[in-house]
């Protein structure tokens, strides 16, 4: 069985951006918390590889360490979506039909329908602009998702013979959700979680686009594009980077959990062979 | 049918009457009083009183919120913090600028994808599909306001053909304003258009696989009156959901393509509202936002019951 070069490309991609932002915590080019208004806006050269801001910061490092907050809050924000969702998702399965579940995915439901980019900008709102309201705030919308993806994939195994053989034997509800159904079910979850960190990164470089993020002085990916704006005239070269390091962050992830969902889906897999 | 059209409408007002709490209920939380807020720091204690007395602020907050509902219902948003007009008369200038820019972008995404859909499916597995999907992959991953900035860097910046922002206003004529929504549309269109393509896609080579299409085949149709007379109508399904959802999206999602371009929209509405403490504008526009979403769906819901009776049973 080969792995198809849209997996490769994409766990690539990831791999890179992750030891980016790993890297970014022991060691970038320039400090990026220090101002050097004597070498603002410099191009590319041998000193400042990729130029400098409007401030002389060096936008190697802003984007190594803006890749640092964009995986950081994406990352925290799956976890909140998988650590809430999960276990509502588990219990709406096992009391399938039931008043639980209806609770559960009418409660869904209604998180669908509100805009989310709206209820983030207005959570940040509330609380105030910061990392870990972005995380909050975009982690909410997690939740809905991983409980529907969890309940859907739980629904179809209840039915299955050895989850039967499990209640025969006498195992609890709770015990045949943990021990039988969630290992079950965990690629299809790894595959989710990807594609919701990939939505996340996108949601974070809005939120701190608009100022909603994280906030100076640690660099986002958003919140360099939205300084560039106003110079995008004179160093277009600002607006063009990080937007580049967010599309190839997001195409990466989206690759990633393609080419993982393929890989385990035999129908597919039988497919292409 | 009848019953099934009766449950989805309980459900509708069951949605709607939850998110209404849910909304009044953080708008209670946000830290600051409007009244202080815009009289200023030099305020006495009895101006702001009395401007609290004014705007409804006073009272329990059960009984703001049903005068908030009932307001509702007779058309009466309320009376906007900063700008002293009813909100209804904000939120449907505003809407003369968002309702045309969501239509636009739909209309722009909906051409791009079906086609392209419909040509990647029908050419699978070669090169030509290998580039559509490739080309979509990449529209899923940009930002749409980034996509926006660089519109503006190639068509305003460089080639001069379209204005950085800002929207004339449809008295001066329907021309300007399509033109001056056009970078927007396509910068909101990009991302949209890429997953409509992949869902067009998708649904078209499942229903290319089904039996009455290899019969169609057999009794002599051509591939393409074969994908448009038997396979598009049934791929639709699928398609017209997602189009129902990115509409609503479209409505609601704008507001940061607004903020790139300047444009007076409701996205734009809600972001200055949060910003000066104009709750009850913000408020009055995320219920209106809730209730377009929930409505929409519970459109396309029955929408699918009337044609598809399967539909019907299931729930």
């Amino acid at each position: 069985m080969k792995s198809s070069p849209a997996l490769l490309a994409g766990a690539a991609l990831s791999a890179l951006f992750l030891a980016v932002a790993a890297a970014s915590f022991v060691w970038t080019p320039f400090s990026v918390e220090q101002l050097d208004i004597a070498n603002r806006l410099k191009p590319p050269g041998t000193v400042y590889l990729l130029g400098t801001d409007h401030f002389g910061r060096d936008t190697a490092s802003m984007l190594m360490v803006g890749a640092r907050t964009s995986i950081g809050v994406a990352v925290l924000a799956v976890g909140i979506g998988m650590i809430l969702g999960v276990p509502l998702g588990l219990v709406a399965a096992a009391n399938r039909g039931g008043l639980l579940d209806e609770l559960v995915m009418r409660g869904n439901d209604m998180i669908f329908a509100f805009p989310s980019l709206v209820i983030a900008i207005l959570i940040t709102a509330v609380f105030g602009p910061s990392a870990v309201n972005a995380i909050i705030a975009i982690g909410v919308f997690n939740v809905p998702v991983f409980a529907r993806v969890t309940r859907g994939a739980a629904l179809s195994l209840w039915t299955l013979d050895y989850i039967l053989a499990a209640r025969v034997a006498g195992k609890r509800t709770v015990r045949i959700s943990v021990e039988h159904i969630l290992p079950n079910i965990s690629s299809l979850l790894l595959v989710q979680g990807t594609i919701q960190f990939s939505l996340g990164i996108l949601a974070e470089a809005g939120l701190s686009y608009v100022g909603l993020g994280a906030q100076p002085p640690t660099p986002s990916w958003g919140r360099m594009l939205a300084d560039a704006q106003t110079m995008i005239y004179t160093a277009p070269r600002l607006a063009i980077l990080p937007g580049l390091a967010i599309v190839l962050m997001v195409l990466g992830l989206n690759l990633l959990g393609d080419g993982i969902r393929d890989h385990l889906d035999p129908r597919i897999r039988r497919a292409r062979s | 049918m009848i019953r099934y059209v009766a449950l989805r409408v309980l459900s509708l007002c069951l949605s709607l009457l939850v998110a209404s709490v849910v909304i009044f209920t953080v708008i209670e939380i946000i830290p600051g009083d409007p009244a202080a807020f815009m009289l200023g720091l030099n305020a006495s204690e009895d101006t702001v009183a009395a401007l609290r007395e004014d705007l409804g602020l006073t009272g329990s907050a059960a009984s703001r919120y049903v005068d908030w509902v009932g307001g509702m219902f007779r058309g009466d948003f309320g009376t906007s913090y900063t700008y002293r007009v009813p909100v209804s008369d904000l939120v449907s200038d505003r809407l003369l600028v968002s309702l045309p820019l969501a239509l636009y972008a739909l209309l722009i995404s909906t051409a791009i994808a079906f086609p392209v859909g419909m040509v990647a499916a029908s050419r699978r597995g070669t090169l030509v599909d290998l580039g559509i999907m490739g080309t979509t992959q990449l529209g899923i991953a940009v930002p749409n306001f980034w996509f926006a900035m660089l519109l503006v860097l190639v068509f305003s910046v460089s080639l001069r053909w379209f204005s950085a922002g800002g929207f004339p206003g449809w008295e001066n004529g329907i021309f300007p304003c399509i033109k001056a929504l056009t970078l927007p549309a396509v910068a909101l269109a990009l991302p949209q258009g890429s997953i409509l393509a992949r869902i067009m896609r998708s649904a078209l080579l499942e229903t290319l696989g089904q039996d009455y299409i290899r019969t169609a085949r057999a009794k002599g149709l051509t591939w393409r009156r074969t994908v448009t007379g038997h396979a598009l109508r049934n791929a639709l399904i699928p398609v017209m959901t997602i189009i129902g959802l990115q509409f609503s999206f479209l409505l609601a999602g704008a507001i940061i393509i607004e903020n790139v371009f300047f444009l007076p929209g409701l996205g734009r509405l809600i972001f200055q509202g949060i910003t000066q403490r104009d709750l009850i504008v913000v408020e009055s526009v995320v219920m209106l936002l809730v209730f377009a979403v929930v409505t929409v769906n519970f459109l396309v819901d029955v929408a699918y019951a009337a044609i598809d009776p399967r539909l019907r049973i299931r729930s």
